[in-house]
């Protein structure tokens, strides 16, 4: 069984989500969804300053056996993405919730629009897909 | 060997495995207003001997004629031993390896023309080509739009001094993409791209510059200032280059202080025949940092478990049996059997050969026009430095000129009245190496003949 640690939100489609003391929110890829990739060789954050939409690709992560897009869960403008990830993409297979976040961004008036699960349900989703 | 490797017995037998009657049935959810009924203009199939016979046919309309057409194609001196090679039964496939690292030596001989491409062109990675210059222009642009994290837009500038042909693929397959492609016009008594029509667009969100060296009027463009004027402005830069005359000029991994972004081609001076116009192949190369958003496919040298050297097809993740919808490209080929023999070229030519071949080119082109300036009404377009093609001005239509010229078993030249009409009688030529003394003395003649005969008329 993959990690979910409790302190997170989670979405679907295996995103994870830290809400900062300065209202921004972080997000990443899931322990589940680092293992199910296998060891990642390569990731594209997104750029500073970009303004996303809930539910578009925004990130993508590649591994040695897939690339995948990462789907952002809120609207808002990107404030930072990870830029440790173009050197070390491989710190997302090893510290998932922390030194692997992808990026952050500032929501957008009105919160997420995607659905958010609780890590209690996150947990169910990883067991029905047969973590 | 058998190119379809089902028997009869095993398609009857998957059929019954899976209930379906016949293949057609396969296909009955296509409605039937969609299904093309006859294939009504399309001839029977002919037999080997037929085809031969009809070839051989049409080689004799050909003739044998003294080309001094260039405009994208050359006709270049291929040594015997380049098809000879790439005839032999291990390299004999047009096809991409699908099976790819059970073909270790189609993978190892991509690998060396990949490595060879970018030396030649002094970038850093080169892909495993893709269909012929003009497509590699239309991807090296959709490439710079994904590439190009500086700018917001879709807009190409692309001058009017790159071949008419490139410019009318890139549109037909970018442009329906959302990349806008716009016309930079050429400095009248030189060209050559105008500075101050570049000036024009200063301060505009501009995602790339295409800029072909030798330029098509066979100009030499000045490559560095305008790399750098490009690149000051966030603007990527798109080279677009013939091979054989990076032996001389300067490669565009060193054009400007930064280098060309990304650098494009046709392949075909490197031992393919002109052979009624392809097939032929293009060549791409980029820096590392945009590799991710190059297309086609790439083959990196590696090691076994056992540590010993082996090829394989890398980065796949941009092509489209992984990325699906989001690949870089629907390129997922290569022109396999004529990147083989541009490396077979290659190797035997080597970096003196190849320096040899462009230095003869330029010097009979220079021939060619000293010849053709003494006459009487033909004047060179553009004076200033060319590689080995030109335009000149005739003080008649190009068009009957050209038929005189081709009775006489010569073909004297493109007529680029379709292309540049603002130009007036222009015609584009072009001597390479495999143009002699005698047959530039002939040209001319020929030339001085019909124009004197039409005065006369």
């Amino acid at each position: 069984m993959s990690k979910v640690p409790a302190d997170l939100k989670y979405t679907k489609t295996h995103e994870w989500l830290r809400t900062l003391p300065d209202g921004s929110i972080e997000i990443g890829i899931t322990d589940h969804a680092q293992h199910a990739l296998g060891d990642l060789v390569f990731v594209e954050v997104p750029d500073v300053g970009r303004s996303i939409k809930a539910g578009e690709p925004c990130a993508v992560v590649e591994s040695v056996k897939a690339a995948s897009d990462v789907y952002s869960p809120v609207s808002g403008e990107v404030t930072a993405g990870n830029p440790q990830l173009a050197g070390a993409p491989e710190t997302i297979n090893t510290d998932p919730y922390g030194g692997g976040w992808l990026m952050r961004v500032r929501p957008a008036a009105g919160g997420p629009a995607t659905e958010l699960l609780s890590p209690a349900e996150y947990e169910k989703l990883q067991q029905e897909e047969g973590d | 060997m058998a190119f379809i490797p089902h028997t009869p017995a095993d398609v009857e037998a998957m059929l019954a495995r899976i209930g379906v009657p016949n293949i057609e049935a396969l296909f009955d959810e296509i409605p039937a207003a969609l299904r093309v009924k006859s294939l009504a203009g399309i001839p029977d199939e002919l037999n080997e001997m037929e085809i031969g016979q009809l070839m051989s046919e049409r080689a004799r309309q050909d003739g044998r004629p003294l080309c001094f057409i260039g405009a994208g194609a050359y006709e270049h001196h291929i040594p015997a031993a380049v098809w000879a090679i790439t005839t032999r039964g291990e390299f004999y496939s047009a096809y991409t390896p699908y099976q790819a690292e059970a073909s270790q030596g189609t993978l190892q001989l991509i690998y060396e023309y990949q490595t060879m491409i970018a030396s030649l062109t002094g970038m850093q990675v080169a892909n495993a080509s893709v269909y012929d210059g003009a497509s590699a222009v239309a991807e090296a642009s959709l490439m710079a739009v994904r590439s190009n994290r500086r700018s917001k837009s879709q807009r190409i500038l692309i001058p009017t001094t790159v071949h008419p042909h490139y410019r009318k693929v890139a549109v037909a397959t970018a442009g329906n993409q959302g990349l806008r492609f716009e016309e930079i016009p050429y400095s009248a008594g030189e060209g050559v791209i105008a500075a101050t029509s570049l000036a024009h667009h200063e301060g505009e969100d501009i995602a790339a510059l295409v800029i072909q060296q030798p330029n098509f009027f066979g100009r030499l463009e000045d490559v560095d200032a305008l790399t750098d004027w490009a690149h000051a402005r966030g603007i990527l830069v798109i080279a677009v280059v013939n091979p054989t005359s990076l032996a001389l000029l300067k490669p565009p991994g060193s054009w400007g202080s930064k280098g060309a972004d990304i650098a494009v081609g046709d392949g075909q001076p490197l031992g393919v025949p002109l052979s009624s116009g392809g097939p032929y192949f293009g060549f791409m190369t980029t820096r590392m940092e945009y590799v991710r958003q190059m297309p086609g496919r790439i083959v990196g040298r590696t090691v076994d478990l056992q540590g010993r050297e082996g090829f394989t097809l890398t980065l796949q993740a941009r092509e489209q049996h992984i990325r699906r919808a989001k690949a870089t490209s629907n390129i997922c080929t290569n022109q396999g059997l004529l990147v083989t023999a541009a490396t077979i070229y290659m190797s035997l030519m080597g970096p003196q050969g190849l320096e040899r071949t462009a230095a003869a080119a330029h010097a009979r082109t220079r021939e060619l026009l000293a010849s053709l300036g003494r006459l009487q009404g033909v004047r060179l377009a553009f004076p200033g430095p060319v590689f080995h093609e030109a335009v000149v001005l005739l003080d008649r239509p190009v068009a009957p000129v050209l038929r005189s010229l081709a009775s006489r078993g010569i073909l004297g030249g493109l007529d680029l009245g379709e292309y540049y009409p603002e130009l007036g009688h222009a015609m584009l030529l072009c001597a390479t190496e495999t143009k002699t003394a005698a047959d530039i003395e002939r040209y001319a003649a020929a030339l001085g003949e019909v124009m004197q005969s039409a005065r006369a008329a």
